[in-house]
């Protein structure tokens, strides 16, 4: 690898890192972050197909609230470096992915435990109301997320040979990579599960079965099936008695709210 | 209702836009002792310098807004444009309480977050990743291109409408907010996504049980019967379901995510191993 090559993962994998903290521009997804990081290494199809394999797997990585996902950040640049420069294919490049995004699990949360100092700081510059200091500490703590990322993934990038990577993967037996392959086809069972979990309405729960019923059968692409999905919502909202219904809705919670309160009474 | 009707807006268009800019780094600092408080302690330093010119008040208005927030990204406009609305009120004179300011934050991180994160990560991400994703499987740079672009325009369009329609609002967004309009997003949303994860579950995850259960030999024609033919027979990926739907279950059960990754690949390797799974 030149040392161009070198300075642009520094910089790639330091906006990824960015991303993966500020979840806007979803540079860290695995789509986008494999892609320009095989694009560096002069193997920009590599990269796409690796970026799509590892999307899929971590569909579901979400931090939602204050929780932590698997950090597809780390797992994406780290296993594209090791799939286009220790050529090794993409099933391996998810059996290197997986431990990584583990790791760089681990590694985010202590980033994020570490940035509660730039929030203790900013209460003193908040007493002077000294506004450039608020924006300084707010803006700089990107920098420790950009390394949580860049760091790891350029010592990686400097110092594993392809060789070296090579020689490990072709230690692992035979019953190994094969289960890894098998698995990689229902990983991505974990990652619906967050989405289904976290979207979960109980007496909405029958689209789920629907789709998964309608797609065993039919042969469309995925673009039918959402056309298909987005006209169902747009159906059910319109037909939703709780809608049209909120009047009486509302004047029934007032009389069983009523019917409570005499009861109280009797028991008193 | 009819006063805050008579607050001007102060802010310049610089202003407004600087807000936007800031409200982009959201969770730049984001820290596990008050998640996005700094940031909407920045998000608000434009409305602050151009309405207050005291140093007490600034002081006052930076503190309050220092504190606890945490709203999915590309739905914090609203609340930003709302308390920015309130900000300007209270400094032009009206008779607005520091409590009501903090209450309608914390008020409006409920239902926010309650459409954002189904909405964001539920629906529009996955959708577009997939799309993207199936794209990017035969090597082609419009997956990750139109997955970049459509994400981020829907995400920036939510972002600067929301921002403008919390500050032009004011208080009457509130209503809006109780109202039918949210909850009719969210149970769109919520009905598409679950159909589509329906689809994807079935489409998208692999489990082959070759596992021979029978050997018929019948007119010369051997036929031979696998699990997995039996399982075809009743419905198509039925084990993709179950084990999401087990999956389900014991995320419900805290389990973490990464344990239940690496429990499956242990799977894989000793089905493979065993020739139960293909």
């Amino acid at each position: 690898m030149s040392t161009f090559q070198i300075i642009l993962v520094f910089l790639w994998s330091s906006i990824v890192g960015c991303g993966s903290v500020l979840d806007e521009w979803q540079t860290h997804r695995p789509l986008i972050a494999c892609s320009v990081m095989g694009l560096i290494l002069g193997d920009p199809i590599k990269g796409v197909v690796l970026g799509g394999t590892l999307e899929l797997i971590a569909l579901g990585w979400m931090n939602v609230g204050a929780a932590q996902s698997p950090d597809s950040a780390l797992a994406s640049t780290i296993s594209t470096i090791l799939v286009i420069v220790g050529h090794q294919s993409i099933t391996k490049g998810i059996a290197i992915a997986l431990p990584v995004a583990a790791a760089g699990q681990v590694l985010t949360v202590l980033a994020r435990t570490f940035t509660v100092v730039f929030q203790h700081a900013s209460d003193k510059e908040v007493e002077k109301a000294n506004f450039g200091a608020i924006e300084w500490l707010h803006f700089s703590a990107l920098i420790v997320q950009a390394f949580r990322v860049s760091i790891p993934t350029t010592l990686v990038a400097v110092f594993v040979s392809p060789v070296m990577v090579q020689n490990a993967l072709n230690s692992l037996p035979e019953v190994v990579t094969g289960g890894l392959a098998v698995a990689g086809g229902f990983i991505v069972t974990v990652g619906y599960a967050m989405i289904l979990n976290m979207m979960y309405v109980k007496y909405l729960m029958p689209f789920f079965y629907l789709g998964f019923v309608l797609s065993g059968y039919l042969k469309l692409s995925l673009l039918a099936f959402g056309a298909v999905g987005l006209i169902l919502a747009l159906i059910y909202v319109q037909l939703d008695p709780q809608f049209s219904k909120d009047k009486i809705q509302s004047s029934s919670v007032a009389t069983t709210s009523e019917a409570d309160l005499s009861e109280d009474e009797l028991d008193d | 209702m009819e006063e805050n009707k008579k607050i001007k807006n102060q802010l310049t268009k610089k202003d407004i836009f600087q807000t936007f800019i800031f409200s982009n780094f959201q969770q730049a600092s984001f820290n596990y002792e008050r998640i996005h408080a700094l940031a909407f302690c920045v998000d608000m330093i434009p409305t602050i310098k151009r309405v207050y010119k005291k140093k007490e008040d600034q002081i006052a208005a930076l503190k309050r807004h220092n504190t606890f927030f945490n709203v999915t990204p590309a739905f914090c406009g609203p609340v930003i444009g709302l308390t920015s609305a309130l900000e300007q009120a209270k400094s032009q004179g009206e008779d607005i309480d520091v409590s009501t300011i903090n209450s309608l934050k914390v008020g409006l991180m409920g239902p926010l977050c309650g459409v954002g994160d189904p909405v964001m990560w539920g629906t529009l991400r996955p959708i577009l990743a997939a799309l993207g994703a199936t794209l990017a499987l035969q090597g082609s740079w419009l997956g990750p291109l139109i997955f970049f672009l459509v994400f981020n325009i829907i995400r920036l369009g939510i972002k600067w409408y929301g921002l403008k329609l919390g500050l032009s609002e004011g208080m009457s967004l509130v209503q809006e907010l109780s109202g039918n309009f949210l909850k009719k997003l969210t149970e769109g949303a919520t009905v598409l996504g679950l159909f589509i994860m329906g689809v994807l579950v079935n489409k998208w995850t692999t489990i082959k049980v070759p596992l021979v259960v029978s050997k018929t030999t019948f007119n010369g024609k051997t036929t031979i019967t696998t699990i997995q033919n039996i399982l075809d027979q009743l419905c198509p990926g039925l084990l993709s379901l179950g084990l999401t739907l087990l999956m389900m279950y014991l995320l419900k059960k805290r389990v973490s995510p990464i344990l239940l990754i690496f429990i499956l690949f242990g799977v894989g390797i000793l089905g493979y191993a065993f020739g139960i799974l293909k």
